[in-house]
Formats: C-alpha cells, structure tokens, sequence
C-alpha cells in the first residue's frame, strides 16, 4: 500500500506536513493522518495570534470515532487559518496537502526544520507504522 | 430466587458443555482458594409479598407530601406531576433500555432525548443543550469545567455568587479540589451583583449567578453579560425551569451557559434523588460542553433518524483528554421532564408560574402583616421569599410540625450568619389558599 | 415509519393538561422587563400525547424486549417489585430538608443499604452519594488525593490505570488533577507484573484496577498487584462494574483494594433506563472512610417511645423513660474529613430503594448464586462461540468474555457488521471495540437472568452470521435491514450537527 506523499514538504513523526514558503510555512496533517482517522467531521484550529512552540499541540483533529491533537512541526506563530474547513472539513480527507491545509505560520527558527523528515523519508517512516497496525 | 430461570437438567447440560463438573469450579478456577466463598452478613431472604409489606410500613415511618402541607424549597420543590408522565416512564421500552449506542435499536430513546433538547432550548431561550447532568449541583460544576476548557485552563479564576445554592457552590468546591482554580465572591453575603462585576477580570474564566436566586429573588441581569464579556470572561447563570414560565430566560439575556436543576419538571421529589441537570450553551461551545448530545441525522435510506453525537469529547473516545468523565445522563429524568413539558405545554407551562407566583404572593402579604414577622416585600420574588420570624426557625419549625402538621420552611441561619432566623418559605401551585390560611394562623398563634 | 416530532402534533391551542383555577387575589406582576415574550412548547393533547410516546417506545429494544448481552452493563432483569417500591408515597413524595424524625423509614433504608453493601465487599464505610459510576470513580480518586495530603505525601500524583480500562478511568484521573500511566496487559490478560514494578515510585498515589477486568478475566497475579501498591506507599482502587461476578465469591476488600464504587444500576438490579438515573455508592477501608463524600447515614442506639416510636427527649423524665425501649435512631452524618459532597442532598435515593428490595429478596446465598450462574452462562456461551470466532484469551471467564468480531473467510467482515446484523435477528448486540486492546473486540455478557434458550438461540445466531459472512457478506454490510431504521450516517450528524428541533 503506498503512502501519499508531497515532495514539497517536510515531515514530523506525529504525522503532521510543513511546506516553507520564504519566512512562511503551510501546516496541515498527512495522507496517512487522514487515512486512519477517517471521515473527518471538525477540525478544532486556533486563533491567528496564537503563538506554539515546536511540539506543542496547536489543534485538534475529530472524526466520528477519535479527536487527535496534532503537533506544531516547528515554533511559530498563527498568521492565517483555513476558513474553508469550518463548513468544509472533509477537504482534509479528499486533498490533506492542498486545499486540507490547517494553518499558515512564521517560521521562527528554521534551525527546527532540520529535525524534520523529507518526504522519502516519510514515506518510509509511515509505511512501516502501518505494518505495525495504526500510528 | 433471583430471578435465576436454570432448571436443574439445564444446568446439567451446561456444565457438560463446558467441560466442568460443578459451578463452582469456574470461579474456583479464577479466585485465590483462601479468599473464596466468605461469611456474608446480610438478613434472611424473604418473598416479594414480605418484602412489600415490610417497605410499606418503612415507608409509612415516614412523613410524606401527600398527608401534609409543605412549605419547604430550597432547591426541591413539590409541584403536580401528572399522571401521564409516570405512565409513559412505565414503558419498559424505556426504562429497560441502556444508553443508545446502537441507534437502530434505540430510536425511541434518541428522539425523546432530541425533544427534550428541543424543549429546554426553547425554555431556557438558549442555542444548544445537552441530554443532562446529574442535577443542578453537577451540571453548575460541569460548566465551571467548561470555561476553564474555554479558555485551555489559561484562566483559572471563577467568580460565584453568594445567592446560589449552598449546595451547588460545595459541590463545584469539591469537584475543583484538583484543579488549582480559585473560587471567590460568595463568602459574603453583602457582594451583590454590582460587587461580583467588579472581581471580573482578565484571569476570570466565568461568573455564575442563580436568578431567581436561592433567597427567591427575581434579580434583573440585563446588562450585566457585556460587563462580563468585557472582560472576556463567561457569564453562567443558574436557573428555574417553573420561574420560566414567566420569567425573562437566560438566552434573552446573552447567558453563554445557563443551567439548573430540572427536578420540578414532572420528576418525584424522592428525598433527593435521582434528579436532573438541565445545561445549555452557546452554539459555539458546543464541542467544550460535557455530556450526551443526541443530532439528527439521516439513515442509508434517506430517512429521518437520530444518534449520539459529538462522542469524541466524551471519556470512551477521548479518555484523559476527555471534557469530562460523564458516562450517564439522567435519561428517565430527562423523559419525565420532556412529557411534563409537552403535557402543560406552552400554556399550562406558564399557568403554573402564575399560580406560584400569585400563591407565594398571597401568603407573604398576609404574613407581613402578623406581629413579630417581617416580609421585604419591595423585592421581586417568583414561589419563595424570606420571612424574619420572631423566634428560632428550628423551634418555629417544631411546633409548626409538631402541633399544626405543616411542614415550614428552610432555616438560612444554617447557611448564612445574617440570617439567623429567617425562613425561606416556598409556596408553589399544590398549596390551596386554605392550607396558606392555615400556615398565617399558626404562625400567628406560635408566637402568640 | 418515521414518528412526527412532537413539535410537529402541536397545534395552536391545544393542552393536555388541567390545572385548578387560581384560588386567591392575583398580586402586581413583576416588571415587564423581568417577564418572558413566548414560550414556544409544544401544543398537545393527552391523547395525542400518549400516541406519541408508546410509539417511540416501540422504536426502541429493551431487557424486557429481548437479549441485551452487552458487556460491562450487566443488562439483567430488573424485577418490576422494586419499581412499585421506590414508587410508595411515603418514599417517593419526601422532601431531602424534611426533619429527621419525619424520614426515619428513608434513613434507615439508606443506613442498612450502607451495611449491605459493607458486608458484601468487606469495606468498613460506604457512601450512597455518588450519582453513578463515573462519579464514584472521580470520589475515589478524589479521597485517594486527599488521604495522601493528610500525611503530607503532595508529591502523590501519579495514577496506574491498565490499558484495558473504561475511558472513565482515565478521564476521572485528569479531573482530579492527577497524572495517569497506562500499564500493559501480558498475554494472559493480566496486568503485567514487570511494567507495574517498572512504574511504581514515591510518586504513585495508586492504581485503578477493574476486576474481574474488561476481558471478564479474574486476574491472576491479584493479591501480588494489591501488595506491590501498598509496598510502594500507594492505594488500589476498584472498578466495581463487574461485581456481578464476584457476591458472595470474594469480598475485594480482602483481596487488597481500599476504595470501590457499586453500580447498582448494573449488579444490583436497578433499570438502567435509557442511560441513567445509576448510582454508583463508594466503599473504603477504616483507614479512608474518613473521606467519603457526604452526609451519610449513621445510627445510634436510643430511647424510643413505645407507642410512637419517637426518639425520647435527653431530659426525659424517669417515668417517660420506663415508657420508651431502645431501638436504632438513624441521622445524617458529615464524615470528618469529607472530600466533600459531591451533588447536592444524599444521592439517588429512588435508585437507592430499588437495590435495597433487590437485596433483601435475594439475601446473601441468594447474591452468591446470582454469582454464580452470571459465571456459568457467559462460560457456557464461550464454550460454544469460540468455536466460531477467534477467542484472543483462552481461559476461565467470569461473566462475561471478549471474541474478535473477525470471520475466517469473510475478511472484509468486522465487528460492527456483525453488530449491525444482530439487530436484525431482534438481538442487541454486545459491547464493540472495547477494550481497546483487542482489535475488532465483542464484549458479551449474558448476565445469570437469561434461560439455556436464549443463549442457545443468541448462540446459533451468530453462528449463522459467520455462515452468511462467508457465503453472502453483503447482508452484513446492508444490515440492519428489518430495524426501525437502516444504518445512520454518524459522520452528517458530526459536521452538519443539528440537535434540536428548527421547524
């Protein structure tokens, strides 16, 4: 079974995406995410404001049978938030690296990228957590 | 007995099956052998027919509502249940069923509890409700949890009025112990409401008021939830489901969490329990709200039907991430209140508030006006009001059940040090104007 | 047939209900400004009403409709006695502030209870107060805080919890300001030893331990948990869900547990009545009673009047006293050192009556076979299904057992098909996907209330969905088809919600 990947972006072990655009970068969660939670029915997003720390928990994820808290990939603060997802939280199942995107951050240190897997890397990487049976 | 329909050749059968010889090699084979089978202390086993008799007379050890006149409130009250309630919460459909978490099979439950959410919208003039708490005291508890979630515990102040149900402000102290969130405002009786606003600040997560409150008052809170939300902080307010028969509701007032205690809705007054907490929000704190949800949705066929909802915030799915540990609603509680409401409807609903309200009236302008008694009778007050007695309310309250069989009212010197003997009387609809004549006389003649 | 929502029988006008005429002078209403503009209930009448209500019932499945073998619920028959009892006037129409002398039948039935209970598990205080389950389990833990603090032992906030637990466990925890660490189950379905000595430290308060636990297995290594808890300064608190198994087999406060709650809406007989009113009382050891929540009810040995059966006043006179005989006198006590009261008045009192006719009906020899026959049946039931689905712990169960909803040769066949085909033989099916530890889990408990018939029947049942699963798979995934309603679409009711009604 192949793992959707975009070779665009970088990569956490929570399987959360980060794409870098100069001093920005788009947050949202993987293929694979979105796979084992299916039917996505809310998406719980912060506030454009918000400041998080690499790590910390920036949103929560709700499919009818789990809520999971995704990870912010590095530090940064909130600058936008997919408006679409309020009445449209589905886009996170049919295209989780397009239009399924969470947040828009600043990149505070991107030093935090380097820790971050690519997406070869990643796809690996979730391969193997799905042999395993689930994230 | 106990209910246990094995013959002795079934039994027999069974063993066989399993592969053992006696019963209790099964639970042989599970418990440590030291440990198995003790001493059980409990009185012989009797049949239905004693055990009927006997519960009979304990129960006729009793003084009960139905032999006496009872002017006691304080957050229980004795209002008409009509006999159609008990009769549709007789259906075993009902009462024998578990939470609906197959809801093809559960339909009945799931769309009786939709109604009730329905009807306490509609009550409480709120967006959202749930399908209950416990009673008024945890739901007050569940919603000071709620806006500390609101605010993802950056908040961790509440400030509480002092006019709410002594029991409501212990059980939100209680179920706070351990969670570093300070409670201020109600250990003075003098802090009114223009005093409450002004201990709202910036670290202030809600402030809860009771209206009417636990003194019976009708307070007016227009206004006060933009002075709340000026500081970003929520208003919660505690309500009576009868009162609002004819009082303005929450919702109209901006409330962004407005509860109560839903035990006057056709439910027993049953020394205490089982009651129910009614809790209603704002829409958009739908998913910080504890507790069941019932949505409506659609089945494979496109046909109407309805199922829990939201479970993700619930302890089965979330665990320790949960909005709270609730694993029960007051399901049968909430269906006598749903028949109760749609019974009165939305006229008899409000017929109800009037008698209370003029009932109440009647009796505390005729008890102004005995010597020794005093009645502030400027303040609003909906079914109770306070009466400064001229002697002790526990010595009052002897000789009013002693000597004239009525039940008095609730003694606040037990709550509040200002108010050594004053009683909070309650009169609601079941009180005829010849038992409030009876209780004007014999408060007279007490003192006499 | 869809029932119209009661919203949608209304007409303007109509009302179900009398109501006596005003007897007394009218008084000034409040302020305009205080009053409510509309009230929008519905408009019925009480026949109409009536219709309407029997028809959702008949919507709905019940114990009294059919099998229920939902695991962890004790879905057993609730004898109709208890509903006339709790129903008595005397009871059901008291006011929790009355004076006491006017209650003495509700305090001694509630007093006695407490003994039942006491007896029953070993435990030396009980506490009625709890509303159900999950509240007993947040009180115990709650009592477990405080006790350590009484001894200064702040640093006690850690909780084990298996991961085999309920999801009440661990969200209690977090409301108790407490940290949890979650334990693996070896093989066997035991909590492993090596990851409990692993974790044990001066930070432990304690551990959680449903037992029997969610597989409905007794565990084997018990006694050992209990005193490497206690060795290691910590308290064990019991999930009392299964009890059912255990009256009259072991008292658990022998086994090494310090605080327990009851469900009385499960092993106690109360109906569970569409999901609550429960009761969930709390049992502990002489070295916590302390710390129950509150009022409870204590007696005392007194004076009472012979004729009357009032307490004799202290300064009764010699001749009043050769009058009264002793006897029990029973008030409400506030524990010392109370968590506090965690609801307002004493508990679910109604609930309360219905466990105590229960129990005086059946006695202890009486609870102890209730015992035994949940044992036997969910045993009985496990001999026989295990040869159709694959049984992940292949022991001695309790009263109740886990199978793997998976059909050999029907791999696209899962545990909610299965589920969702029951429902179409008239049976409810178990418990699903819980616990969490076994992958695709049916939880059956049949309770000791059920005839050799009907698990025969319930037995063949699903043998035949394994046969259909194979040979024609579609019929699960379509199921239900002869429901009130075909399968509901959760994840519209999720994103579009809609929870009340708009017109």
């Amino acid at each position: 079974m192949g793992v959707q990947v975009d070779p665009e972006c970088l990569y956490t072990e929570t399987h959360e995406w980060i794409r870098v655009e100069g001093d920005y970068g788009y947050v949202g969660i993987t293929d694979y995410a979105q796979e084992q939670l299916s039917d996505i029915v809310y998406v719980e997003v912060p506030e454009g404001g918000d400041a998080f720390a690499k790590g910390e928990v920036f949103c929560v994820v709700e499919s009818v049978k789990a809520a999971s808290d995704c990870y912010l990939p590095v530090g940064g603060e909130i600058l936008e938030v997919n408006g679409q997802l309020e009445d449209s939280p589905d886009l996170v199942n049919t295209d989780p690296y397009g239009e399924g995107w969470f947040v828009k951050i600043s990149v505070d240190d991107t030093d935090e990228l380097d820790d971050l897997m690519d997406a070869e890397a990643y796809a690996e990487f979730a391969e193997q957590a799905e042999e395993e049976g689930g994230p | 007995m106990g209910y246990l329909p094995h013959t002795e050749d079934e039994l027999r059968a069974m063993l066989r099956r399993i592969g053992v010889e006696h019963a209790d090699d099964l639970l042989l084979a599970s418990v440590p052998r030291a440990y198995a089978f003790p001493e059980i202390d409990l009185p012989e086993p009797v049949s239905e027919m004693e055990i009927m008799t006997e519960l009979r007379e304990m129960s006729e050890a009793n003084t009960d509502l139905q032999r006496v006149p009872c002017f006691l409130g304080a957050g229980a009250y004795h209002h008409f249940v009509p006999s159609v309630v008990d009769h549709v919460l007789g259906r075993s459909e009902f009462y024998t069923a578990y939470t609906p978490y197959q809801p093809e099979m559960s339909q009945g439950t799931l769309q009786a509890i939709f109604e009730y959410q329905s009807m306490i919208c509609a009550l409480t003039g709120m967006e959202v409700s749930n399908a209950s708490h416990y009673d008024g005291a945890t739901a007050m508890a569940e919603a000071v949890i709620m806006a500390i979630s609101v605010w993802r515990g950056r908040r961790r102040k509440v400030v509480m009025s002092p006019t709410i149900h002594p029991e409501y402000r212990e059980t939100v102290r209680t179920y706070t112990q351990g969670m570093d969130i300070a409670i201020i405002g109600d250990y003075s009786l003098g802090n009114d409401i223009p005093a409450l606003v002004d201990m709202v600040d910036g670290d202030t997560a809600c402030l809860i008021v009771q209206n009417p409150d636990f003194l019976g008052r009708i307070l007016d809170l227009s206004g006060l939830a933009e002075r709340v939300h000026a500081h970003k902080a929520l208003l919660v307010v505690a309500c009576d489901p009868i009162s609002l028969g004819m009082l303005k509701p929450p919702g109209d007032y901006d409330a962004d969490i407005a509860l109560g205690e839903g035990q006057p809705l056709g439910n027993a007054i049953s020394y205490g329990g089982p009651y129910i907490g009614f809790f209603t929000c704002k829409k958009r704190y739908v998913r910080r709200m504890a507790g069941r949800l019932v949505g409506q949705t659609v089945d494979a066929e496109g046909k109407r039907g309805f199922v829990l909802t939201l479970a993700t915030r619930e302890q089965h799915i979330r665990r320790e991430r949960a909005t709270s540990n609730i694993c029960t609603n007051q399901a049968l509680n909430a269906l006598a209140a749903a028949v109760y409401l749609a019974a009165m409807g939305k006229s008899g609903l409000a017929q109800v508030a009037r008698l209370c309200y003029h009932k109440a009236h009647y009796a505390a302008n005729a008890i102004a006006l005995l010597d020794g008694y005093d009645v502030d009778l400027a303040v609003p007050f909906f079914r109770e009001f306070v009466v400064r007695c001229p002697i002790p309310v526990a010595d009052l309250n002897q000789d009013l059940y002693e000597s004239y069989g009525i039940l008095g009212g609730y003694d606040l010197g037990q709550v509040y040090p200002e108010l050594e003997d004053h009683m909070l009387i309650s009169v609601t609809e079941m009180n005829t104007r010849q038992e409030i004549d009876e209780l004007v006389e014999a408060l007279e003649g007490i003192v006499r | 047939m869809t029932e119209p929502i009661i919203y949608e029988l209304s007409a303007p006008g109509r009302r179900a209900v009398s109501l006596p005429v005003l007897d007394v002078a009218p008084s000034d209403l409040p302020p305009t400004m205080l009053l409510r503009d509309g009230l929008d209930l519905p408009e019925v009448s009480e026949l109409d009403l009536v219709r309407h209500y029997v028809h959702l019932s008949q919507l709905n499945h019940g114990v009294d409709v059919g099998f229920y073998p939902l695991g962890s619920c004790t879905m057993k028959y609730s004898p109709k006695v208890n509903e006339d009892a709790s129903r008595l006037s005397g009871f059901a129409a008291t006011h929790p502030y009355q004076p006491e002398e006017s209650v003495q039948g509700n305090l001694r039935l509630m007093y006695e209870l407490q003994e039942f209970l006491k007896s029953l598990s070993g435990f030396d205080g009980v506490s009625l107060q709890p509303a159900a389950g999950a509240q007993g389990e947040l009180t115990g833990v709650l009592m477990m805080r405080a006790y350590h603090q009484s001894r200064g032992d702040a640093r006690r906030n850690v909780l084990l919890i298996p991961d085999s637990a309920h999801g009440t466990n661990p969200a209690s925890t977090t409301m108790a300001g407490f940290e949890m660490v979650e334990l693996k189950s070896d093989a066997r379905g035991n909590v492993a030893l090596d990851d409990l000595a692993a974790h044990l430290s001066d930070r432990i308060a304690g551990m959680m331990l449903t037992n029997p636990n969610t597989l409905g297995l007794f565990d084997q290594n018990l006694l050992q948990v209990t005193r490497l808890v206690h060795e290691a300064g910590g308290l064990m608190y019991g999930d009392g869900a299964n009890f059912n198994a255990l009256m009259g087999v072991v008292k658990p406060a022998e086994l090494g547990f310090d605080l327990m709650h009851f469900n009385l809406h499960k092993t106690f007989s109360t109906p569970h009545g569409g999901g609550g009113p429960g009761s969930g009382p709390v049992g502990a050891t002489v070295a916590l009673d302390e710390f129950l929540p509150g009022p409870i009810v204590v007696s005392e040995t007194t004076l009472l009047d012979a004729v009357t059966g009032e307490r004799l006043p202290e300064d009764a006179v010699d001749g009043e006293q050769d009058m009264g005989v002793e006897g029990l006198w029973y008030r409400l006590w506030m524990p010392r050192r109370s968590i506090g009261r965690v609801k307002s008045f004493y508990g679910h009192f109604g609930v309360c009556v219905k466990a105590y006719t229960y129990i005086r009906m059946l006695g202890a020899a009486g609870l102890t076979d209730v015992s035994r026959m949940a044992v036997l049946n969910a045993n009985y039931l496990q001999a026989i299904l295990k040869e159709a689905y694959p049984l992940p712990y292949d022991r001695v169960c309790m009263h109740e057992f886990v199978l793997e909803g998976r059909v050999e040769g029907a791999p696209d066949v899962r545990a909610l098909d299965i589920c969702k085909r029951l429902i179409d033989f008239g049976i409810h099916p178990p418990t699903n996907y819980f616990p969490l530890i076994v992958p695709e889990a049916l939880m059956i408990e049949p309770t000791e209330t059920e005839s050799k018939q009907t698990l025969d029947h319930f037995a063949e049942t699903m043998i035949r969905i394994a046969q259909e699963a194979r040979e024609n798979p579609q019929l699960l995934h379509d199921a239900p088809v002869n429901a009130p309603v075909r399968r509901l679409d959760e994840v519209r009711a999720a994103r579009r919600l809609v929870l009340r009604w708009e017109g």
